[in-house]
Order: C-alpha cells, then structure tokens, then sequence
C-alpha cells in the first residue's frame, strides 16, 4: 500500500493547478479518495468526526441491492433456458445471466459517472458518489432484452436533465435511476413492454417452445387472466419473468433488512408504503368490479415492481420527503397510488414508476405543510405568552 | 417534589483517557485572557506590558458597552499582549507572582442587598462576563432582567468532568453564587441536575429539574427548551457551574477569586487527572512530562465544541476542561470499504456497533471530505428539541431571517449542533454555520 501510495503522491502536483493534466483533477481526487480516506484533519468546530462518509453510505445500500443482483443474474439464464425447453446446468444458467445482465450494469455505470467525472471537474467539484447507487439502481429495473445504447441514452438523459440541470447531487428533484426508465419507457415503448422483452434472447426471435409466453404477472393480471398469475411461491422466491432485480422479494427483504439495520434506508417510507399499497387492495376488494380488483393484497404486493421500488426507489433520502412525518405520508401515498394506476390504467402495467416521480414531485409540499405545523406551534407559544 | 424530564434522543460518545478523581494544584505559572473568547466584543485595552495587576484589575472594556469590564484573573505582571490577523487582540498574557493578590470590591450579603448593588459588584469585579444570555450566548445586558436563569449542574459531553464532585469542594460558595444569582432573576436559579443518582449536595435558592438521557441533555440550552423554551423577544442568563462559584466567592470573601478545578484528559495524557488552577492556566505545565508521544491535538474545552490551542495556549474563559487527543494526519487505504470493529460511528453500518459500551481513541481525522445534503432523518436522531434540524440549517445558509426565527433559531446554540456536526455523513461545518446565523440575527436586530 506504501508504494501505492508513494506514487499517487508522486503525481498528484501534476493534478494540481497549473499542472499537465488540471482537467482531470476532479478525476483524480475520485480515485484517489476511494483508494485511501485522505488526510484531512478537522479545522473549525468538532475535533472529532464520525467514521462514516457518503462512500459508506451509498456502498450500504449497494451491499443491500447485490442479493437482487445475484438472483436477477440467475433468473435470465433460468428463464432463458426455460423459454427455449433446454435443460442447463447451474453454471449454464448463472453463465447465460452474467453475460446479459454485466454489460447493462457496465454501460449505466460508465455512461452515468463519466457524466458526473465531467460536470465535476467543470464546477471544480470533488464527485459526489450519488451515482454510485442510481448506476447499480438502473439495471435492476431494466428489462434483460433491453438494447445497450438505449440503457445509455437514457442514463445520461437522466444524470443530466434529473440530476445536474438541478444542480447535481443531492439537489435532484426526481429519483435519476427512475427518470433513466420513464425516458425509455416514453420515448421507446415498444423496446419496453410486451411479452417478449422479459427474456433473454426473445426478442431475437429465438426458438420458443409452446405454452411459454414470456408475460409478466402484471400484464396476465392487467389481460384478465387472474387464473394465470404465478403461485405466491414463484411470485415471493422469483421463478417470474420481470425486471432484471424486481423478481425475488425474498432478495429484496434481504435488501431491505440492511438498509433498516443499518438506518440508511428510512423504515418509515417502507411500512407506509406497504400499507398504502395494502389499503388500496382492500378497497378494491370492496368495489372488486372486475378480476384485477380481486386480487388479494399479498398478490398485489408481491407482482410486479411494488417491494422493489418501495425499498430501493422510494427511499431514495433526497427525492422523498425529509420530515419523519412527511415520510409516512410520503410512503403511504407511494404504496396507494402504485396500486390504484396499475389497476385502473390499462396503458401502463406497472404503476410504481409513475407513482414514486409523483410522491417525488409533491414530497417538498409535504414536507412544506409538516415544518410550517411545527412552525404553527411556536407562533402559538409565543402569542399565548403575550396574552398572559 | 422536582420533575424529571427524560431527554430520549442524543449520543454517548465514550473515550479513552477519563480523568480520575484526584486534585494537584499547580503553582504559580503562565495565565492569559482570550478577548476573542467574548462573541461580539470589541476590546479596548487599558493595560500595556510590563504592568503590575492584581487578580480584578480591568485589563480591557468592551467598546460598545463600556460597563462591561474585563478584569485579570490572578495577579502578577503583564507578560505580552498579542495580535493576530488585522490587529485582532488574542491573548493578554499574564506571568503570576508567588504570593496571590486581590483586589478588594467588599464582602457583602446578596440576599440583603439590592439588584443594583448586586449588579454594579459583579461588573466592577468583572465577573458580568460570566454571565451570558440566550438568543445568541454573548454577555448579558445589566439592563435586563432575564425570564431566568439557568445553570446546568452536570456536562454529558465527551470526558466531561464531574460537576458534583467539584462542587462539593466549595458548597458555600456555591450556594451563595445561586443567592446571587436569584436576586438578579427574582425567582430561583433554574438548576439542571442528573437524572441517575449522584451525590450533588442539597442547595436552596434553586427550582431542580433532573434530566435523564444521554449527551446533550447537560447541554443548557437542550434543558431550558424542554423545561421553558426561548421565544422571539425572550432573554433568558445562563451561568456555567464553575463560574457560580467564582461568582459566590466574590461576595463570601469580597474577591475576585478564580480558583477553580479542571480535568486535565484524553488518550494522550498519561496520567489524566483534575488540577487546582485559576481561570485561562496555561496548558504547558498540566501537560509536562505527561503527554504520550507523537502528533496530538491539544484542545480548550471539550472535543465537540472546544478550541484548539497552542502548546503553550490556555484554557478559554468559558472552557471547564483541556482535552488532548492524537492528530488524525493519516491516509487510510479503503478505510470507507472496512468492516470497522474498531471504529467508532452513530450509524450502525460498522460493526462495532455490535460493541456499544466500547471506548475509543478518537483523533481528528475528517473521515471524507464535505458533499452535498444526501441523507435525512440522522440529524434529528441526536437533537432532543422540537425544531428541524434540518431545515434550521439550510435557512441558516441561505441567510433567510423569517425562516429562521419561525423555524426557531433563538432556542439553539452552536453547542446544541455539536452532535449533529460529529455524525453528519456530508462532513459540513454546522456549528459554524449556525453561529453565522446567530451573528446576522444579531446584527439585524440590534
């Protein structure tokens, strides 16, 4: 580590100011940051600081988001070879996953921090690590058959327009990775719904044997055919077709339980979001004026993107809302809303995605009405001394 | 019967290096007083090198309050006056002389005296200065009277030192400082004591509350905001626990009498222990030949609000302790990527949160570097008030006045966000931030 060290510090003058190679310093503060913790001492204020650092905060949530990852890998072979009747090996599987699913990740990440290494170094900025999240976020909610450049296109759309037209990390009004698939989801939609997407190599027109459709849960449900959704078995461990990380909930309650022990991801907005999601369903099965409505609760919350988006989306700590009570509201709100647009708009299968931009776009007003209750409260107090 | 209000929210943060509960006193040495420690201040000076003062001889008047006389706190000879930055007058440096003495400003009974007499000893003495109001923690005005005034009898801060042992050794005094004090509010001393049990000994003249919780319930203002909160147009005195004492020695004995008793703590003093000195003592003699090698940072004051000082740099006028802790100039190779058993952090994504009852040698390594707002709902974790802390701050920086009184920024003062500032994930200066939105208040209103 010594020698490593030696020479970044070798030809670190040469990112300085008036150097060979100034264009890059904030390239090579980066790296050099996520090598080693720098040496910086406290100055003004408190001599002592916590250990934690945004680096750790957002490797947290990436640590919560791998065992989705790990099942989405497997699940594109699986469906792949279950799609073409072929028996595979374990290794076939987890092979067939790895060569899909790498290059969306590869290709969100290069495109999206290759944006933020560029708008950093022209604001003389050091790199704010937001993306490190948005980049792994991106693949996850991707269909597997989806083209490379389109991935591409629409990361840097979204860091662009989402996040560094509004002045970069931090002050983003809506979730980047988000915005990443509503830009693909309006601007190509038919490279994104159908029954053909969901499986590697389906769309290439590849052999299919017969009584496999590729369709997602969501699109039998949103058809009428409620006989044809998946056991809650298949739906909770993710033998489904879906986005490459929204299959297994089981992975996701994984996820979840990292982000809730370690306090990064709000608990709040996740059990709000979960009873919106619950209330909806059941008053829908009140009205139940067709099939879909139905639907009990437990089935609702486990098709489609729901947990996914609730626990990774949702909680995203600068597009939801920032007061402990607006995010209950927030939450709830997120979780009604998702079901009532999946059931009710017949053009969108999955109502998530447009339901979390929503809440995003209104969690400032909420927290608005909840810091001006607060504020109420003391005008209040002062009033009632002056009277007295 | 006292409340006991339970102050749920905070940190405990536990280092090594606890003093231990033995007094030495120190001779005569090096003292200085900071006029830089007086927020708000404009000194004028009245003394020039080479002087003969006594403990109570005005060194300097504030400018713009000429009533507000600071006085030496022992006697000897004026050793240098020096200037920083501007001009800035930083430190009058005073050499004591073996044999004490004091100036004579007449004992006196304060509970048969008048406010105005009471009033006029305490700013001929110099020891008003002692005396501070919220909002905005400069010195108060003599022409106030306060809603009351508060003294915290206990510091929950990092290696804080033990207030009920250290009252202990000057009761009386102690007592007579709190009759002072209610004389000056017409109404008893507002005392925050400990929630456990501890043997602080009984006192009247004093309406108790015990808060139970971890740090910041000593802090003062965190107990005058859940006892009694500050609203716009309010002024409330504060007094710390050891200048009550000072304060009550002026009337027992008719001098300004500064002795007072500090730790002397941190990882890297051998032999941490209390010392028997008087206000603004030179650290350099508490840490000879009692100072672990290598960088360390030397600190007036505890870890989370103090100021650092020189080696020879002395103990701040509002300051209760010296801590020294190591100097954190180091690069750490993947040290964001470890799994931490032996790091310590409020959040719990190192696993030495598995060891919670741990100490730590904390140094003054900055862990990252700043960033951008990204997390929320952390701050509010460790800040037991009903305010935002939050969104206090980001009007703090957009420097917008309205939403900084509504969202209430006379209830709080920089200490009160030291916490705050140590968890902080985006490394930001708080507490700075906050006493710049104190300052502007200040101006605009005055």
């Amino acid at each position: 580590m010594k020698s490593l060290r030696n020479y970044l510090d070798k030809i670190k003058p040469q990112f300085k100011e008036g150097g060979k190679f100034e264009k890059l310093h904030s390239t090579f503060d980066a790296f050099e940051s996520f090598l080693f913790v720098p040496d910086k001492t406290t100055f003004k204020g408190s001599h002592i600081r916590d250990v934690i650092d945004l680096k750790r905060t957002m490797s947290m949530v990436i640590i919560a988001m791998i065992p989705a990852l790990l099942f989405g890998i497997w699940n594109t072979g699986y469906q792949h070879f279950l799609s073409l009747g072929q028996q595979a090996d374990f290794m076939q599987i987890v092979g067939y996953g790895l060569l899909k699913v790498i290059p969306i990740v590869a290709v969100s990440y290069i495109a999206g921090l290759g944006v933020e290494f560029i708008f950093a170094q022209i604001r003389h900025e050091e790199v704010n690590e937001g993306f490190l999240v948005s980049g792994m976020l991106i693949p996850l909610v991707m269909p597997v058959d989806v083209p490379l450049w389109m991935v591409a296109i629409a990361t840097i759309f979204a860091v662009i327009i989402g996040k560094e037209a509004f002045g970069g990390t931090g002050m983003n009004v809506f979730n980047p990775a988000l915005l990443a698939r509503a830009f693909i989801f309006f601007a190509y939609p038919a490279k994104i719904t159908g029954d053909t997407i969901w499986t590697g190599g389906l769309t290439k027109g590849e052999g299919v044997i017969d009584g496999f459709s590729g369709a997602t849960p969501l699109s039998k449900a949103a058809s009428g055919a409620i006989d044809q959704i998946p056991s809650i078995h298949d739906l909770f461990f993710g033998f489904i077709p879906g986005s490459i990380g929204e299959t297994s909930k089981l992975a996701i309650l994984i996820g979840a339980a990292i982000l809730i022990i370690t306090g990064i991801g709000s608990w709040r907005i996740m059990l709000a979001a979960l009873l919106g999601g619950v209330t909806m369903t059941l008053i829908f099965n009140v009205f139940a004026a067709n099939a879909y409505m139905t639907l009990s609760p437990l089935t609702q919350i486990m098709m489609g993107s729901f947990m996914f988006g609730m626990v990774f989306m949702a909680t995203d700590p600068v597009t939801a809302s920032q007061t402990n009570r607006g995010k209950w509201i927030y939450g709830f709100l997120a979780g009604l809303f998702a079901i009532m647009i999946r059931v009710f708009n017949p053009a969108y299968p999955e109502g998530v995605m447009l339901s979390i931009l929503l809440m995003n776009a209104f969690a400032p007003l909420i927290d608005y009405y909840v810091v001006e209750a607060n504020i109420k409260k003391r005008l209040k107090r002062a009033a009632k001394l002056v009277k007295s | 019967m006292a409340n006991t209000i339970r102050i749920k929210k905070g940190l405990n943060i536990n280092l090594i290096g606890e003093a231990k509960k033995e007094i030495s006193a120190i001779a005569a040495g090096h003292y200085a007083i900071k006029p830089t420690d007086f927020i708000g201040v404009f000194p004028r000076l009245l003394v020039k090198e080479g002087d003969a003062v006594k403990a109570g001889t005005p060194l300097f008047i504030d400018k713009y309050r000429e009533n507000i006389i600071f006085t030496s706190p022992v006697s000897g000879i004026i050793e240098e006056i020096s200037r920083g930055d501007k001009r800035v007058l930083e430190e009058i440096r005073i050499k004591s002389g073996d044999k004490p003495e004091f100036e004579d400003f007449g004992k006196a009974d304060p509970l048969k005296s008048s406010r105005e007499d009471i009033i006029g000893k305490l700013l001929q003495s110099g020891a008003w200065a002692m005396i501070r109001q919220r909002p905005y923690t400069i010195i108060a005005n003599p022409a106030n009277t306060p809603k009351g005034i508060y003294v915290s009898g206990f510091d929950t801060s990092p290696l804080a030192p033990d207030y009920s042992m250290i009252v202990k050794e000057s009761t009386a005094d102690f007592q007579m400082g709190l009759d002072v004090l209610s004389k000056l509010a017409g109404s008893s001393v507002k005392l925050g004591l400990p929630g456990v049990k501890s043997d602080f000994p009984k006192v009247s003249n004093a309406d108790i509350t015990y808060f139970k919780g971890p740090h910041p319930a000593g802090n003062v203002g965190i107990q005058i905001h859940n006892t009694n909160p500050i609203n716009k147009g309010d002024v409330v005195w504060v007094v710390n626990l050891l200048d009550v004492i000072i304060i009550g020695r002026l009337f027992s004995k008719g001098i300004y009498d500064t002795s007072i008793i500090v730790p002397l703590c941190g990882s890297e003093v051998k032999n941490p222990k209390y010392f028997k000195t008087y206000k603004g003592v030179s650290i350099q003699s508490l840490v000879k030949n009692n100072q672990n090698e290598g960088l360390v940072r030397l600190i007036s004051g505890n870890v989370l609000t103090g100021s650092r000082i020189k080696s020879n740099g002395y103990l701040g006028f509002y300051h209760n302790q010296f801590t020294v802790i190591p100097e954190g100039n180091y690069f750490e190779f993947f040290g964001w990527a470890l799994p931490g058993f032996n790091k310590f952090s409020f959040s719990k994504s190192f696993f030495s949160y598995l060891t919670p009852d741990r100490k730590y040698r904390l140094d003054t390594n900055f862990h990252g570097a700043e960033r951008a707002y990204v997390m929320t709902g952390q701050y509010e974790k460790v800040f037991p008030m009903d305010i935002y802390p939050m969104q206090l701050i980001k009007s703090c920086l957009a420097e917008n006045i309205e939403l900084m009184e509504n969202l209430g920024i006379y209830e709080v003062d920089e200490e009160d966000f030291a916490l705050i500032e140590f968890i902080d994930t985006s490394k930001t200066e708080i507490q700075q931030i906050i006493r710049k939105g104190l300052d502007l208040i200040r101006k605009e209103m005055s």
